[in-house]
């Protein structure tokens, strides 16, 4: 799977965690730019993806990501 | 570590959410939500993220809804030794789903007993009805072993101790009821399996302490029993240390809709909003098959097969559901005619026309009938349960009565009772006064208990068990499960001989032929059929063709009243002599003796261990056995 393909599939599933319709994906995205985006949903968000694409982050993978690039990069090196 | 749930799976009798959930629920910014759609929405298994975009609409909307729904407000505040947003984030939107509109107060992370006894940082009095004591192990000191003299037993008073403080408060300054939660103890063991002997042991304190706590619950408080959720969900899901230390989370994030499930149908039973009634189908649901095509001979229900006794299963469930106060209707597509036949005339049914509440079997539809079974009863649409195998008959309900509760069930039966049963839907805060008809059930476990504890007699034993034994000739009704008998059983069985249901049938008609299907019931139950006996009549002898019986009913003396029936029938038709035949198999041993025990002697023996028996009617008698023969179905 590459980054695009995984950026296709993370879109929806970060409209319906954070509750927002046509979201428009960067690599800057972080908690600062989503009203819904706070440290409950951020666990979410996480639990999601994880089962969405069937893999696992250790506490300090989560702790350190910084925006939804730095995830997607994670997830492409796991399914890369 | 945790092992992650599979949250479609969390609650398997609820339906999956709609895929235009989020589209619906989006809706209601612009538009005050209805009940209808609601219920609709709230009856399916949201996940953690569905359950927030339904509980803010209903946060947002509460005075909309209070002012046209009848769903009960409620205020509840929240107190936790860890973080509970997630946990608030779920409950507005799962109160529904059990008729309750919640509204939170939570109390600021972390502040247990500030929150309870300073009024300046906690609730206000009279501010809440409830307040949730969401404590860990970790809060009250019993997640780390405490392994010094006399630690164990200070440590699980200062825990109990501190809750009996928190307590007080609550019901003193705030003058609301309390929730207490049982512990749910560690995935990983100290020492392993000897934790449980082990005083000190996190998980020995922590059984111990959830013990204690029944015992400082006072009127009104409720508990959830947080333990046992966590076991049906398995310790190793439930448990996520991950999600504990960069979150905070007590257990694992995709658990929550269950928690907040239990949590809400607990509060929502203390106010009466429990369902009481279940309304059951028919064919394919209290038994397999349609009893309208394949006739009574046909349809699968009773020991034997395992579609059969998942079937039974369903029924047990119900009949105990009844037994506690929970009142049961059937509404069934059936002739009327066809639909009670079985409740009349099948051996294996538990349900009996007189534990039906409201019986409606016609072609109607099924939403109407289930408006006139709640009139009938007298109470609420929204107090029932509709449990029916097929997918249209639930859509159809679903789609007219969103507030009657319909268990998604699947294709197995044998999951049915554990769907009904796990949903919580006759979720119970007290076990007294009106609902003392229940006790019967109880009484008789209670009894069987004493009854191994103190009858030390095997005599004494076997009369205290009131059995009663029905034998009669091979009929239509018991045909299938004589032949399956015939079939299935291997040890108790003299001669192994195979017989189809047509070999019964026929056996059924022939005069040279000597049957018994024999029933037994003891006051703890019915043990179904237990055993088949054929024997061939001649002039003077009658020799046994088969005689079968179940090993669940060994050591009751079955046997001999089972020879004294038929050498009664022997002797009244003129008989002197009874033969009986062992042919060993690999499986037979223990029946080598049968006859000899029975007083049969020996009169050949051949070399591959098969033997041939005899016993005088003249001199036999029949043994005085604590058991009642009925002869009559």
């Amino acid at each position: 799977m590459d980054r695009d393909q995984i950026i296709e599939k993370l879109v929806p599933l970060m409209e319906d965690v954070f509750d927002e319709d046509d979201l428009a994906y960067s690599d800057d995205l972080s908690a600062d730019d989503i009203e819904e985006w706070d440290s409950l949903s951020h666990v979410r968000f996480i639990a999601a993806v994880e089962k969405a694409f069937k893999v696992r982050f250790s506490t300090g993978e989560i702790e350190g990501f910084k925006n939804t690039g730095e995830l997607v990069d994670a997830l492409t090196a796991k399914l890369g | 570590m945790g092992e992650g749930i599979d949250s479609a799976k969390l609650m398997p009798w609820l339906l999956a959410p709609g895929a235009d959930f989020r589209a619906t629920v989006r809706s209601f910014k612009t538009v005050d939500p209805d009940e209808a759609t609601l219920r609709r929405l709230a009856a399916t298994a949201m996940d953690v993220s569905q359950l927030g975009q339904l509980g803010r609409v209903v946060a947002a909307k509460r005075d909309a809804i209070a002012a046209a729904t009848s769903f009960l407000p409620i205020r509840l505040g929240l107190v936790g030794s860890h973080t509970l947003d997630h946990i608030a984030d779920a409950l507005e939107a799962t109160g529904l789903r059990h008729s309750i509109l919640l509204s939170l107060e939570k109390a600021p992370y972390g502040l247990v007993t500030q929150a309870v006894l300073d009024p300046s940082i906690g609730f206000a009095a009279g501010s809440v009805d409830y307040v949730l004591l969401s404590l860990d192990p970790r809060a009250l000191g019993l997640h780390l072993s405490e392994l010094s003299e006399g630690g164990a037993e200070s440590a699980v008073q200062a825990a109990i101790d501190q809750m009996i403080l928190l307590r007080d408060g609550i019901r003193g300054r705030i003058g609301a009821a309390c929730i207490f939660q049982t512990l749910v103890p560690s995935t990983d063991p100290l020492f392993g399996n000897f934790d449980r002997r082990v005083a000190g042991s996190s998980r020995a304190m922590i059984e111990e302490y959830n013990r204690r706590l029944d015992s400082i619950l006072m009127d009104g408080d409720l508990i959830v029993d947080v333990a046992y959720i966590a076991a049906t969900v398995g310790l190793a899901r439930w448990n996520d240390p991950r999600e504990w230390h960069g979150a905070k989370f007590p257990f694992a994030l995709e658990a929550t809709p269950l928690y907040a499930d239990h949590l809400c149908r607990t509060i929502a039973a203390a106010r009466g909003k429990s369902r009481k009634a279940l309304i059951l189908d028919l064919d394919n649901t209290l038994w397999g098959g349609v009893i309208g095509d394949d006739g009574l001979e046909g349809i699968a229900l009773g020991n034997g097969s395992g579609t059969g006794e998942a079937f039974t299963a369903i029924q047990q469930l119900a009949l105990e559901l009844r037994q506690r106060g929970v009142i049961l209707a059937v509404c069934s597509k059936n002739e009327e005619a066809n639909a009670l036949l079985p409740f009349r005339e099948h051996t294996e049914m538990l349900l009996k026309e007189g534990h039906i509440a409201a019986f409606v079997a016609n072609w109607n539809d099924k939403a109407g009938n289930i408006r006139d079974i709640a009139a009938t009863l007298n109470i609420g649409t929204d107090s029932l349960v509709f449990l029916d195998d097929n997918p249209v008959e639930r859509a159809l309900v679903r789609r007219e009565l969103p507030e009657v509760a319909v268990p998604e069930a699947g294709e197995d039966p044998a999951d049915y009772p554990g769907l009904v049963a796990r949903a919580g839907y006759f979720e119970a805060v007290s076990f007294s006064d009106e609902d003392r008809k229940r006790a019967d059930y109880y009484a008789a476990n209670a009894e069987r208990q004493r009854s191994s504890a103190s009858v030390t007699n095997l005599a004494d034993y076997l009369a205290s068990l009131e059995m009663v034994m029905t034998a009669i000739p091979f009929d239509a009704t018991g045909r299938a499960r004589i032949a399956q008998l015939t079939n299935k059983s291997n040890q108790f069985n003299l001669t192994t001989r195979r017989y189809g249901e047509d070999d019964i049938q026929a056996f059924e008609a022939d005069p040279s032929k000597y049957t018994l299907q024999v029933r037994l019931a003891d006051k703890f139950g019915d043990n179904g059929m237990i055993s088949v006996i054929l024997f061939d009549k001649g002039g003077d002898t009658w020799s046994c063709d088969t005689w079968l019986m179940s090993c669940r009913v060994l050591g009751r003396g079955v046997e001999h009243q089972v020879l004294a029936e038929v050498a009664a029938a022997a002797k009244a038709e003129g008989a002197t002599t009874l033969t009986g035949h062992y042919l060993p198999t690999k499986k037979n041993g223990m029946v080598a003796e049968h006859f000899g025990k029975l007083g049969f002697t020996k009169i050949a023996e051949r070399e591959d261990g098969a033997s041939d028996w005899s016993l005088d009617l003249a001199s036999y008698e029949a043994p005085d056995l604590p058991i009642a023969v009925e002869r009559s179905a």
